[in-house]
């Protein structure tokens, strides 16, 4: 059995996604980085939204909570807030984080809540088969951009940094092993974390564009990643199309559950007066 | 220790209400009329230890309380009809998945933006039919300030004992208005919800008692257990049997049906020989009890039927005097929404009036005593 296995309700496998997803590789990713960062299986929550990422607290043995689509933050403050001293972790799609639920995420780094967010990214809605989500590049194909994506998309990093998050970083399926070495530094981030993970939909948003199998998908993931160190050393030219994986953002600000502490703690030492 | 009497608005007995029966957790957003509810929470909850959150929005309010309550804190939000609506995505999530909360919406004047400051009582069947689906709702609707503070704590008592959402529809006269109120130093019947006897290895969390309902783990517990919005067995994972799907929502009906007795509450004034029956609730039923008193001084036989749980509507209670009845009257500020629930209830066996209106005025004692006069 290997060391992670433990984290895994066995009789729920396996699970429901498309041969082939990238959603499994990196859910590989997130329960190793949570046993090297030893975090107390009873004391872990896991939180989810709705989609084909939010199906992965279920295969999770922890306490888990698949919660209402783009609302998973708004879920997870509540659980950090009412009991910090649980470790909270949310799993998100791209467009579950980033259009329905892009309020709650901005404002959830913004506070700097102790949370650890993974948002797994490939590009479309999966669940309701293939539409464009904020993160389809422009000019992409999808069930509903039959002629190419008018929107632009985001860049989840640059966002995640200007809202406020204390930890931001990028991986991808492919790079598994810098993945869960990503997201278990997120986990010992006292403060709000972003790790986007870059995943693959063979089965809607690859076949729309053309883009192969799974395995043609995650070599061009291996093809188009460039490490942070490896970016510095090439041109501007030589990193069109290119996508840099790696720690993006570290800072330091106070946390939001300890800042509502100090306060709880002094009113209640003026009682005592 | 003696009572602290006091001359608080409706809005402040709810935050009193809300402390004496032990809040640990209030996630908000501000609107009018209830922003009085979140600023005086935003006051005292720190002082007491206990978490105050104002979130980005409506939405996120909601979903905070419901993960705050499964971390075992009593959980609750305060609304006005517009953030009512928002909320009512996690509302049907919080009655699907059996997690107690609280949620206070002071009506105001409606449709949209409509009369912020003004009184209505327009969400009458949004409080029913907000969310989506198939569900039960509890609804309690306080005429005074002191009844606030009293409907504040069973509220939560409801939630924490059924495992439910449980709703608190103010008007903004009620939220506004500011009575005499007499704080007890101590409350008793002060409920908290079932935990399980067994450990983990034992534990269903979706697997109901005698009483229909599921006792209750907390998360961080050690259960490590599932909740989700999708319909689910008694294991709390998903299913698409919809055999259980069916068992599900049977059950969730009928641990609310079973306990009409339990949950139902009315008032009632000169009913007993009553022919002439006014149904109000909320502010409208202070209007209600003055026509009714000024009518009996005329020699009518009026009688007012109040309803203080307003879901489920309290049928039993209204046709046991469906015998003596010669007209029925519905004052309430709206154009025709509880109306609906008297006239399906009274079946045709007296003529149903309405003493509606939607314009954000109070509706006058003159007014419901001309109808009764009209209708004699």
């Amino acid at each position: 059995m290997s060391a992670y296995e433990k984290y895994l309700r066995n009789n729920r496998l396996p699970h429901i996604l498309c041969s082939g997803c990238g959603h499994g590789i990196i859910m590989g990713a997130i329960t190793r980085a949570i046993e090297k960062a030893d975090l107390d299986q009873d004391r872990t929550v896991v939180v989810s939204g709705i989609g084909c990422s939010s199906r992965l607290p279920g295969y999770m043995d922890f306490d888990t909570l698949h919660t209402t689509h783009g609302r998973a933050l708004g879920f997870a403050t509540g659980v950090k807030f009412a009991k910090p001293e649980l470790n909270v972790i949310v799993i998100m799609g791209d467009g579950d984080a980033l259009a329905i639920g892009g309020n709650h995420f901005i404002h959830a780094c913004r506070r700097n809540i102790n949370i650890t967010t993974i948002i797994l990214n490939n590009n479309v809605y999966g669940m309701t088969s293939g539409q464009f989500s904020p993160m389809t590049p422009q000019g992409h194909f999808a069930t509903t951009a039959p002629y190419g994506n008018v929107d632009r998309n985001f860049d989840i990093c640059e966002l995640s940094r200007a809202a406020g998050a204390t930890y931001v970083a990028r991986g991808s399926a492919y790079h598994a092993v810098m993945l869960t070495d990503l997201i278990t530094k997120a986990i010992f981030n006292p403060g709000f974390s972003v790790v986007e993970a870059i995943s693959q939909c063979p089965t809607y948003y690859g076949r729309k564009n053309k883009q192969g199998t799974a395995v043609d998908m995650l070599n061009a993931q291996k093809e188009n990643c460039v490490t942070v160190a490896a970016s510095a050393k090439i041109t501007s030219d030589q990193m069109q199309g290119k996508i840099i994986i790696g720690e993006l953002h570290k800072s330091e600000a106070p946390e939001y559950t300890a800042v509502y502490r100090n306060i709880v703690d002094s009113l209640q030492a003026k009682e005592m007066k | 220790m003696s009572p602290t009497i006091k001359l608080l608005q409706g809005n402040e007995a709810c935050v009193e209400g809300a402390l004496a029966a032990g809040i640990q957790f209030y996630g908000g957003y501000p609107i009018t009329p209830s922003t009085e509810i979140a600023e005086l929470l935003a006051e005292k909850m720190p002082r007491v230890g206990s978490a105050f959150i104002q979130m980005e929005d409506e939405i996120a309010a909601m979903a905070a309380v419901i993960g705050a309550s499964l971390t075992g804190a009593k959980s609750m939000t305060a609304t006005s009809g517009p953030g009512f609506s928002l909320k009512q995505e996690n509302l049907g999530y919080a009655i699907y998945t059996e997690i107690p909360c609280v949620i206070v919406n002071v009506m105001r004047g409606g449709p949209s933006t409509g009369l912020p400051t003004s009184p209505s009582q327009s969400d009458v069947m949004q409080a029913r039919w907000g969310t989506h689906g198939d569900h039960p709702v509890i609804a309690l609707c306080p005429s005074s300030v002191e009844e606030t503070f009293w409907l504040t704590i069973r509220a939560f008592n409801l939630a924490e004992k059924y495992r439910t959402a449980v709703i608190l529809l103010l008007d903004e006269v009620v939220g506004h208005m500011r009575e005499r109120i007499e704080i007890p130093d101590h409350v008793d019947n002060v409920l908290t919800r079932k935990k399980p006897s067994v450990g983990r290895e034992g534990y269903r969390p979706y697997q109901p008692d005698a009483d229909l309902i599921p006792p209750m783990a907390s998360f961080g517990e050690g259960y490590r257990y599932h909740v989700t919005g999708l319909t689910h067995d008694e294991t709390g994972f998903p299913t698409n049997d919809t055999e259980k799907a069916g068992i599900l929502i049977d059950r969730l009906h009928k641990k609310i049906d079973n306990n009409l007795d339990d949950i139902v509450e009315i008032e009632t004034q000169m009913m007993e020989d009553a022919e002439i029956m006014v149904v109000a609730y909320g502010s409208t039923a202070r209007s209600a009890s003055r026509a009714v008193k000024d009518a009996r001084a005329l020699g009518i036989k009026a009688g007012l039927f109040r309803p203080i749980t307003i879901w489920p509507f309290p049928a039993n209670e209204l046709q046991q005097y469906l015998p003596q009845l010669k007209q029925v009257i519905v004052a309430e500020m709206n154009l025709g929404q509880l109306i609906l629930e008297v006239e399906r209830n009274v079946a045709g066996k007296a003529p149903v009036h309405g003493v509606l209106r939607g314009d954000g005025e109070l509706i006058t004692p003159t007014q419901i005593l001309a109808r009764i006069k009209e209708v004699q």
